[in-house]
């Protein structure tokens, strides 16, 4: 840089400052400075945002979920007030293996059973694991919906599986029976758009209300196939045209929850009116 | 300057667009036009991205050292991209799940850095703003208009509001799968550059090599 040194520079005497700015980018000294002042001053940005910001995108998080409860529930409707309407879902904490409610262990409203999935004092290694989920987290955050009696309507329960592409993380609503179902709904998946993401389908979803997961024999045998099985056509859930191995996904992790790795333990309790 | 700003701010719309005629930015305009409304606030944030990121990186012109002038404009790039993403998440949290990690990929955004590199090191901070602004309008545009034809002919709807009904639904109309898919946007991207060339021919690039007429002996 020959022209930063101009030989007929008389308005000195400058400022620090003014000769700092002056002075050739490339020189070692401003070199570090830049460097350093240009990471101070963005990450004190971004961090300034992201502080800032938490609050509002916690809340959203939880009013996602929430409004997912509802709408498997079938008590959303455009416009009503979320955590009203939440208010009368009951949260509890499900032990898997024995079906019982283990809320004085851990703390419903902030219990995290995905996260909990990945910690290996809070979960077990699958080795039959049709869902292709790896590891089960032994304690589900479930809830309760009871009418204005008190008595039990509906139960929701989480559950999630491998698709095509992507882990579907999902709700399945059961009427009081512990047995019918009212409805399934997935609230976080990337199936392809167009095939597998009509899982979201509201009349895909429909297929399911008012059908059984287990027979009078008390075997499982709700299906979701391209061709309805022997058991019959209250087993029976029609696999989404295109999607077949976002289908089988569904199919599996449906039977997976369901079955005795699963919720079974806390649904024969339920079926027995332990609730 | 040879420019006025409002050449600055309509040229890259048609006659130097981004995606069509330097072909920058092409993956995540693959990734996100499968709907509009997506396409329309990945658009918006590219714009606000680009604009900004020229505003600064211009302010800072002569202060940035020859030798880590690349970084410097990353962490700039990248601060922006992180606010965006973080105002998203935010206050627009439904399609911030859709975007997902195509937000923050902004950051590689051939166009974000070739603006930076290309204009913003060497020009006034209010004339990097412009361009930034005009380059960030013509993606824009480009996203928008895949975006309406993949959405309109994929789902049958634009928005989400629904035009065409679809069979799935009870109507007639069988939408195109495979618009809904990313390579779709390649042949629409394609058709794009094909008419914008068709239309200014001045666009079409030379040829690298030239059939060579050979007289038979």
């Amino acid at each position: 840089m020959s022209d930063t040194q101009s030989p007929d520079n008389n308005d000195a005497p400058k400022g620090a400052l003014a000769k700092f700015l002056a002075a050739s980018p490339d020189s070692v000294g401003k070199t570090i400075f830049i460097a350093v002042a240009v990471c101070l001053v963005a990450s004190m940005v971004v961090s300034a945002a992201a502080v800032s910001l938490r609050p509002v995108q916690e809340t959203n998080r939880l009013k996602d979920k929430q409004v997912n409860v509802l709408q498997v529930a079938g008590v959303f409707e455009p416009g009503i007030d979320v955590t009203e309407a939440f208010a009368a879902f009951e949260p509890h904490v499900l032990e898997l293996s024995t079906g019982d409610f283990v809320d004085d262990q851990f703390d419903p409203a902030t219990f995290d059973d995905i996260a909990a999935a990945s910690d290996p004092e809070l979960s077990v290694a699958l080795d039959d694991d049709p869902a292709g989920i790896g590891r089960k987290s032994k304690y589900r955050v479930i809830y309760l919906l009871r009418d204005d009696a008190g008595d039990l309507d509906k139960v929701i329960l989480p559950l999630h599986g491998y698709g095509l592409w992507s882990t579907l993380y999902g709700f399945i609503a059961l009427e009081n029976n512990g047995n019918d179902i009212y409805g399934l709904q997935f609230y976080q998946h990337g199936e392809t758009p167009g095939l597998g993401a009509e899982v979201d389908n509201p009349r895909w979803k429909a297929l399911w209300n008012g059908k059984k997961l287990r027979d009078d024999a008390g075997d499982l045998q709700i299906t979701v196939a391209k061709s309805q099985p022997a058991a019959g056509p209250e087993f029976y859930i029609d696999a989404l045209a295109g999607a077949t191995l976002t289908s089988v996904g569904v199919d599996n992790l449906v039977k997976f929850w369901m079955g005795d790795a699963g919720y079974a333990p806390f649904l024969a309790k339920l079926q027995a009116g332990e609730f | 300057m040879s420019q006025t700003k409002k050449e600055m701010l309509v040229d890259p719309l048609v006659d130097n667009n981004p995606i069509t005629l330097q072909v920058l930015g092409i993956c995540s305009a693959l990734a996100v036009t499968s709907s509009l409304q997506v396409s329309m606030v990945m658009a918006l944030a590219v714009i606000f991205v680009t604009s900004f990121s020229s505003f600064f990186i211009s302010c800072l012109r002569n202060q940035i050292p020859g030798s880590i002038r690349i970084i410097v404009q990353m962490v700039i790039i990248a601060s922006l991209v992180i606010l965006v993403d973080q105002i998203l998440k935010a206050y627009a949290f439904e399609i911030s799940k859709t975007l997902s990690v195509f937000v923050g990929l902004i950051i590689t955004n051939c166009i974000v850095m070739g603006r930076a590199e290309a204009f913003a090191m060497k020009n006034p901070p209010v004339a990097s703003f412009i361009d930034g602004m005009g380059n960030g309008m013509g993606y824009g545009l480009i996203l928008l208009l895949v975006g309406f034809i993949r959405e309109l002919f994929g789902a049958g709807s634009l928005f989400g509001v629904t035009i065409l009904e679809t069979v799935n639904n009870g109507g007639w109309y069988v939408p195109n799968g495979m618009l809904l898919l990313p390579p779709s946007a390649f042949f629409i991207i394609g058709l794009i550059i094909w008419a914008f060339r068709t239309w200014k021919p001045n666009q079409v690039e030379e040829r690298e090599y030239k059939i060579q007429q050979v007289e038979a002996h």
